[in-house]
């Protein structure tokens, strides 16, 4: 019972190694190696790697730049609410502002087109989940995150809240459309 | 010595108890398993809120019943175990007494006032913040005060663990190293200061906030440091059960470790690296460097990750050799035909050690890659995911080491021994299940901490695919099934305790009896040859391995078929 009882020598950093032991460490060792060699190439070889161009934001500040924006490219409005929909042009930067309990406005980006998303929380951290894709990425408020995205597949998209904001959490869905 | 106690030589393992090490850690054991119970009455009503025919509470209620339910298994039931597992791996395997027992005593105190504050906060219904109550949305101040109260606690529960080591090799009362068990528990200890101090530096100040001293917490900073608790937490469990499995395989096989140097060796870079862990949360957030998320959630290089498999490894080839030695020789895998399953402490550990390994490990490392992450951030993949680590892994090993502990610590039998057969396979499967069905439901996009996936009402709703939804059923199926098995324990335990036969204490003395150093052994001498020792666990670890790298790089072939991101 020697894993409950002090070990044999005393010196067990002395103790010799299993050569079937020593063989699993070098195999898991290389599996790490792969491992981290992967998430730095991706930022090389992939296309899917989240920018970390961020910056500090007064939420009141956002909103004004997002309704400006919105302002200038809707094209029509949705559901009783009229949520704008927004058709940017390609390369543009463009909006996204999530609260207690929305996403606004509605986006219609065009397939292969790269666009500059800006994305903040006017009040509690939201997560924006991009489905039926599943892309997700964390919206913390105070803090402006601009990502480039370039859609590859045209569709209807929703942007459901996943990160717990309060009561009204589940009803927190937006919509995205790609053309 | 002045300080006078007994000690008590159980004469069904020999242990040896110290007459206050051995309240404490009744008491710790104890009051986890109340947390348990609450916590597994509580999940009922989360898996069958989810469950989307069956959708039984109210947003609220769930909100807060999600709430409780993370807190008293994450933190109550775990850490008031684990100070129970630190006292008994310090006292009881270095047989001295216990450092300081009224502080230990006061701690615990602490804890359980911490503990009850927290769960009075949320039930009052104002603290539906969930475990990791991100500011600025604030929870009630009592809810914070809990916290902290409860965490000074452990830390002082972790500072008379240590205070016991220097207690044993003062008095001399073991010869040469402390055991690879005490090691392992020692690894957990320094983990949780460090975690505990973590939430110290982020919930004293958002207690303040709350009471309108601290004008403003900063969101990303909260979330940083937030995980330096919430993911350390969870690494306190796994240094705590991995020293439980290499215990129990010492306790019912007779197994001694491969290496003492690989075993530790191991434990060392857990304490070196798995704290880096905590920026696994933070892949998806904005204001954080490249560099500093692939330094931090590769675990630095992944030699956290290494150690892991190298218990992969060493936990179930112990056992091998033992197995072996004791002469079930033939093919690759008698040794573990003949394992004793009828024993739940053995079962418990062996079923908690695959299901930790293939689905918690394996997906832990994929949602822990930098850009896999955006597949799965905040899924109920991610529940399903540490459901199999702490639920799989941790609840399932303390489990085990319960049913040790009844008729050792508690000198009760166990009632209904056949149930007691059956619970770790009833449990263990059900969660193998559950755990799969969620990560299924998440790979499809359903969120975690989401009332109604319905979307009801709602102009913009999504309909989530019909998978999603039959998903969503198992896990309410699966989920209610595992609860039964959770409640047959929790019955077994305190039935045990209440009507179990009672049995024979044993010797009790003044003194403690030396503890000498392990015997060495004939398969000690032939480490080193040519041959493997343990054959069968070495392809059941290529089999690991080869899942391992199939799931990794089919998730990396999913997103790259997704839109383009930079």
């Amino acid at each position: 019972m020697t894993a409950i009882l002090p070990p044999s020598d005393r010196l067990w950093w002395k103790h010799p190694m299993d050569r079937q032991e020593t063989i699993w460490i070098i195999i898991s060792f290389i599996w790490c190696m792969v491992m981290f060699a992967m998430m730095v190439g991706w930022h090389f070889f992939g296309k899917q790697n989240l920018a970390t161009e961020t910056y500090k934001v007064d939420p009141a500040a956002f909103a004004e730049r997002a309704e400006a924006f919105a302002k200038k490219y809707t094209v029509r409005t949705e559901t009783e609410q009229e949520v704008p929909v927004v058709a940017p042009p390609e390369g543009s930067d463009v909006y996204m502002i999530g609260r207690l309990w929305n996403w606004w406005p509605i986006l219609e980006l065009e397939k292969g087109k790269t666009y500059k998303l800006h994305m903040t929380s006017m009040d509690y951290n939201h997560g924006f989940s991009l489905q039926p894709i599943n892309l997700n990425i964390q919206v913390v408020p105070g803090y402006e995150h601009v990502i480039k995205v370039t859609p590859n597949e045209s569709g209807t998209y929703a942007i459901v809240c996943n990160e717990f904001c309060g009561i009204g959490h589940h009803e927190m869905v937006g919509r995205l459309y790609v053309k | 010595m002045t300080v006078s106690t007994t000690y008590r030589t159980c004469p069904r393992s020999g242990l040896q108890f110290e007459d206050q090490a051995e309240k404490l850690i009744k008491a710790n054991a104890f009051t986890a398993i109340v947390a348990l119970l609450v916590g597994g009455i509580l999940a009922l009503g989360v898996v069958l809120t989810r469950w989307p025919a069956v959708h039984l509470l109210s947003a609220d209620a769930f909100y807060m019943v999600l709430t409780a339910h993370g807190l008293d298994m994450l933190i109550f039931w775990m850490i008031f175990f684990e100070i129970a597992v630190l006292y008994f791996a310090s006292s009881t395997l270095l047989r001295c007494r216990i450092a300081t027992p009224r502080i230990a005593w006061a701690a615990y105190w602490l804890m359980l006032v911490g503990a009850v504050i927290n769960n009075v906060a949320v039930f009052q219904g104002e603290s539906s913040v969930m475990m990791t109550s991100y500011v600025p949305m604030m929870a009630h101040w009592s809810f914070y005060l809990g916290l902290v109260v409860f965490a000074v606690g452990a830390l002082i529960a972790c500072a008379v663990f240590f205070g016991t080591l220097v207690v044993a090799k003062r008095e001399k009362t073991y010869e040469g190293s402390v055991p690879l068990v005490t090691f392992g528990a020692m690894t957990a200890a320094i983990i949780a200061v460090f975690t505990l101090l973590s939430g110290a530096i982020i919930l004293v100040p958002t207690l303040f906030l709350s009471w309108g001293l601290v004008q403003n917490v900063d969101p990303l900073a909260y979330r940083v440091i937030w995980w330096a608790l919430g993911h350390s937490s969870q690494q306190i469990n796994v240094a705590a059960h991995i020293s439980i499995w290499y215990a129990v395989a010492a306790i019912v096989l007779g197994a001694k470790p491969m290496s003492e140097r690989v075993s530790r060796g191991a434990f060392l870079l857990y304490i070196l690296f798995l704290q880096l862990a905590s920026a696994h949360h933070i892949l998806a957030d904005p204001g954080v460097s490249t560099e500093w998320k692939i330094v931090n959630t590769s675990y630095f290089m992944y030699f956290a990750v290494l150690a892991s498999m190298i218990h992969a490894l060493s936990v179930p080839g112990a056992m091998e050799v033992a197995q072996r030695a004791r002469g079930f020789n033939k093919g690759l895998f008698e040794w573990l035909r003949k394992a004793p399953w009828g024993n739940p402490v053995f079962s418990s550990i062996f079923i908690s050690l695959v299901g930790f390994g293939f689905l918690g490990g394996i997906t832990g490392v994929m949602m822990g890659t930098e850009q896999l992450n955006l597949l799965i951030h905040n899924t109920i993949y991610v529940p399903g995911h540490f459901h199999a680590t702490v639920v799989i892994g941790t609840t399932m090993t303390f489990m085990g080491m319960t049913y040790f502990l009844v008729p050792v610590l508690f000198r009760r039998e166990i009632i209904n021994p056949g149930l007691a057969r059956l619970q770790p396979f009833l449990f263990g499967f059900a969660m193998y299940a559950f755990t799969i069905v969620m990560m299924g439901a998440g790979t499809l996009g359903v969120s975690r901490r989401h009332w109604d996936m319905a979307f009801n009402g709602n102009a913009l709703a999504y309909e989530w695919p019909g998978a999603a939804y039959l998903m969503m059923g198992l896990v309410g199926i699966t989920g209610v099934i595992a609860i039964i098995g959770g409640a047959v324990f929790i019955y077994l335990v305190v039935g045990s305790l209440l009507w179990g036969k009672r049995l024979d204490g044993g010797k009790v003395s003044n003194t403690f009896t030396f503890l000498n150093r392990a015997a060495p052994s004939a398969p000690l001498q032939t480490y080193g040859s040519a041959g493997f020792v343990a054959p069968g666990t070495f392809v059941l670890t290529m089999i690991f391995l080869l899942t391992f790298i199939l799931y990794y790089f089919v998730n990396w072939k999913y997103l790259g078929q997704l839109w383009g991101l930079s």
